[in-house]
């Protein structure tokens, strides 16, 4: 199934060639979980501090776990802040 | 003792400049800047008095930390009532002012009375004069700098100034210093204008020397600058990013205000984001980020500096803005971007830069223009009123031109330079404004994150994200992660961040160390420099003072429990898209409880013992 990567800030630099703003489609197979598409993307699960599917946190202890559906949005970025 | 012990009194009725010493009882107990200054305002005016009127006073102040050595020990706070509120004025900025003024051997500057003439302070460590200004009057800060520069041939001058838009009686004009910083919020500018105050140029070369304990004090200023160094945020992400880096965070979550906060996520961000300010143009090969930049003493250097794209049409022929100046930070971006629908980052720039050059608050200026904007979709304003512009979300010309005209306070940009509250009361639709107390909203809807909703709600200058910042705990995971989207422990996580904020607020620091400090970093910094044991329990209740004279300045102004809301669009109407997709901002879930737990009434009034407890 399809899903939409998107890697921001540092992790910009584990972005495809093809990658627009910062955005990819990725294939990845029904067991796919966070962590799986994240190491598949080759970013370090470390780095991705704040990890979102379709806007929602996900907390490191369901990163190993979470079912992702087709046409999910999973967003990373590593620790940031601003304001 | 980081404090110099002397204040400058400046009286611009007498036109007199008379030292005197520091009230100590009151620096034992509010330390300095936010909280020491909001006690010389809260003792020496009538809350109730006009914001503009001659009985006001106007107060610029440091920190004990301000000057030192300590990271981020660069930082001034401007203290007044406001104008756009009528509530407590507090505006912090960095640069270099704050830290000139203390090295000329000064802790607070009051000023006082009103100058029959435009004037400026002219200050080089003891020597205090006040010189005529009328040849600087009506110009912009960015000239009124130059000129100032150049009378007098020192390039290590620091001045704070005002613009035009303050001299003009924009409601949110702030205090420009080093021409790219401001005490941007609440319309401190306006009030130092109407004191016929154009600007403060300080030479300050004593240093801060009276440091209680300097082999203390080196050894925790250097494990702080080591924790700040080795901090994902402030060691990296802050210096090459900068605040901007929230753009897409705040949009993914869904609690982007777009356009006048009609939704809360906008197609555009990633157009406006600190991405995009990375990727060159075509027309140069450069990308709109030049390079980062540091406050006084900063080991973080958040500060962005920028140019506009040569081609765009805002600078074509005008060579002044060719350069590199004071680019987007992530609240002018959002306002001046998401909330008016524009997302051509070279109009957001240049509208920033006029910001900058001309003394207004770009947070309250691009909330304003986008309730303009809708006022403009729903027939309220005409083309007759805004004089031929087409106020219409997403145009960048619109924005660009109306930033221009509230610069100079002409036509339409009069009505502007009311801010969003008045402007929609003026023109039959009060519920149109998105402000609380008066003042704009900052970068976060709060449906899409409860806690704001709170925080804006009580924060004592009306809304604004810099006096109760749960975005921290609620979206960011700092310094732990907590549920955006449930009312839950909000009333005490809001209580804790507007407490410790009020500390470093009053400490001469910058607020964003606490992205990688706690007060377990700060207190011995602050212990070391200062007499009178501060630990962090006693920064803690210092702050819960401070907020609690805030509080109390605020209901003697005349201010409510029923001020202590939102608009009616964040309660009422759901989010559309997103994780909060129809969910409105719980406010009522959290108020009483807020209330209950700082010692309050159920009207929201500090109660006798609350009062006592603090010492207030």
């Amino acid at each position: 199934m399809r899903i939409i990567v998107k890697l921001y800030a540092s992790l910009a630099e584990y972005l495809p060639p093809e990658a627009q703003s910062n955005s990819f489609p990725f294939e990845i197979d029904a067991a796919a979980t966070p962590h799986t598409v994240l190491d598949l993307c080759r970013v370090p699960r470390a780095r991705a501090h704040l990890l979102l599917i379709n806007g929602t946190y996900v907390p490191p202890a369901e990163r190993d776990t979470l079912a992702l559906a087709e046409g999910d949005v999973l967003a990373a970025w590593p620790p940031v802040a601003g304001g | 003792m980081a404090w110099t012990g002397q204040i400058l009194r400046v009286n611009l009725t007498a036109g007199t400049c008379v030292a005197e010493p520091l009230n100590r009882e009151w620096a034992a107990l509010y330390l300095g800047q936010r909280g020491l200054a909001t006690k010389y305002l809260a003792a020496e005016i009538d809350p109730k008095i006009d914001a503009l009127s001659p009985a006001n006073k106007l107060i610029m102040a440091t920190g004990p930390l301000t000057g030192t050595m300590a990271s981020t020990g660069g930082r001034y706070s401007v203290i007044t009532k406001s104008p756009l509120t009528g509530a407590i004025a507090c505006s912090n900025s960095g640069g270099f002012i704050g830290n000139e003024i203390k090295m000329a051997g000064w802790d607070m500057i009051i000023f006082e009375g009103k100058s029959p003439k435009p004037v400026y302070l002219y200050l080089e460590n003891e020597k205090a004069e006040l010189h005529d200004a009328s040849h600087l009057w009506g110009k912009s800060a960015w000239d009124t700098d130059h000129h100032l520069h150049n009378e007098y041939q020192d390039p290590l001058l620091r001045i704070a100034c005002v613009g035009r838009s303050a001299e003009q009686g924009c409601l949110y004009a702030g205090v420009i210093n080093d021409l790219h910083r401001a005490a941007g919020r609440s319309g401190v500018g306006t009030v130092m204008a109407s004191k016929n105050l154009k600007a403060v140029a300080v030479r300050g070369t004593k240093g801060v020397g009276n440091v209680r304990d300097m082999k203390a004090f080196m050894q925790a200023t250097n494990a702080a600058k080591a924790v700040l160094s080795g901090n994902p945020v402030t060691g990296e992400g802050l210096p090459k990013l900068g605040t901007q880096v929230l753009m897409n965070v705040i949009n993914e979550v869904g609690a982007m205000p777009t356009r006048n906060m009609r939704e809360v996520q906008f197609e555009g961000s990633n157009r406006i984001s600190a991405e995009a300010m990375l990727v060159p143009r075509e027309s140069d090969g450069k990308p709109n980020l030049v390079t980062n930049a540091a406050c006084f003493g900063c080991t973080i250097a958040c500060g962005r500096i920028s140019t506009i794209d040569p081609k765009h049409y805002t600078i074509v022929n005008r060579p002044q803005y060719m350069g590199a100046n004071g680019g987007l930070e992530y609240e002018a971006a959002w306002a001046l971007g998401s909330d008016t629908g524009v997302d051509d980052l070279d109009a957001l720039t240049f509208a920033n830069f006029i910001c900058n050059e001309d003394g207004f608050d770009p947070i309250s200026f691009g909330s304003t223009v986008a309730a303009a904007m809708e006022l403009y979709e729903i027939g309220a304003i005409t083309l007759a009123t805004t004089g031929g512009i087409e106020m219409k979300f997403g145009s960048a010309e619109a924005l660009t031109k109306a930033a221009e005209l509230v610069a100079k306070g002409e036509g339409f940009g009069r009505d502007l330079g009311l801010g969003s509250k008045r402007l929609c009361e003026k023109y039959g639709h009060p519920d149109l404004s998105m402000t609380v107390k008066g003042q704009e909203f900052p970068a976060y809807d709060p449906r899409g994150i409860q806690g704001m909703g709170l925080a804006y709600a009580t924060s004592n200058r009306g809304a604004c994200h810099l006096r109760g910042y749960t975005v921290s705990s609620e979206i960011l995971g700092v310094p732990v992660k907590t549920d955006p989207l449930t009312t839950d422990g909000k009333p005490e996580l809001v209580k804790a961040f507007q407490d410790a904020t009020a500390a470093v607020d009053s400490s001469g620091l910058c607020v964003f160390t606490t992205f990688a400090w706690t007060l377990e970093d700060i207190a011995p910094q602050v212990d070391a420099a200062c007499v009178g044991g501060w630990t962090p329990e006693k920064m803690l209740e210092m702050g819960e003072r401070i907020w609690n004279l805030e509080r109390k300045f605020n209901i003697d102004a005349g201010l409510t429990a029923a001020d202590d809301t939102l608009p009616k669009r964040l309660l009422k109407d759901a989010a559309k898209t997103g994780p909060a997709k129809g969910k409105v901002n719980e406010l009522h879930k959290m108020l009483p409880h807020y209330y209950e737990i700082r010692g309050w009434t159920a009207d929201g009034v500090p109660t006798p013992d609350t009062l006592n407890r603090l010492s207030v």
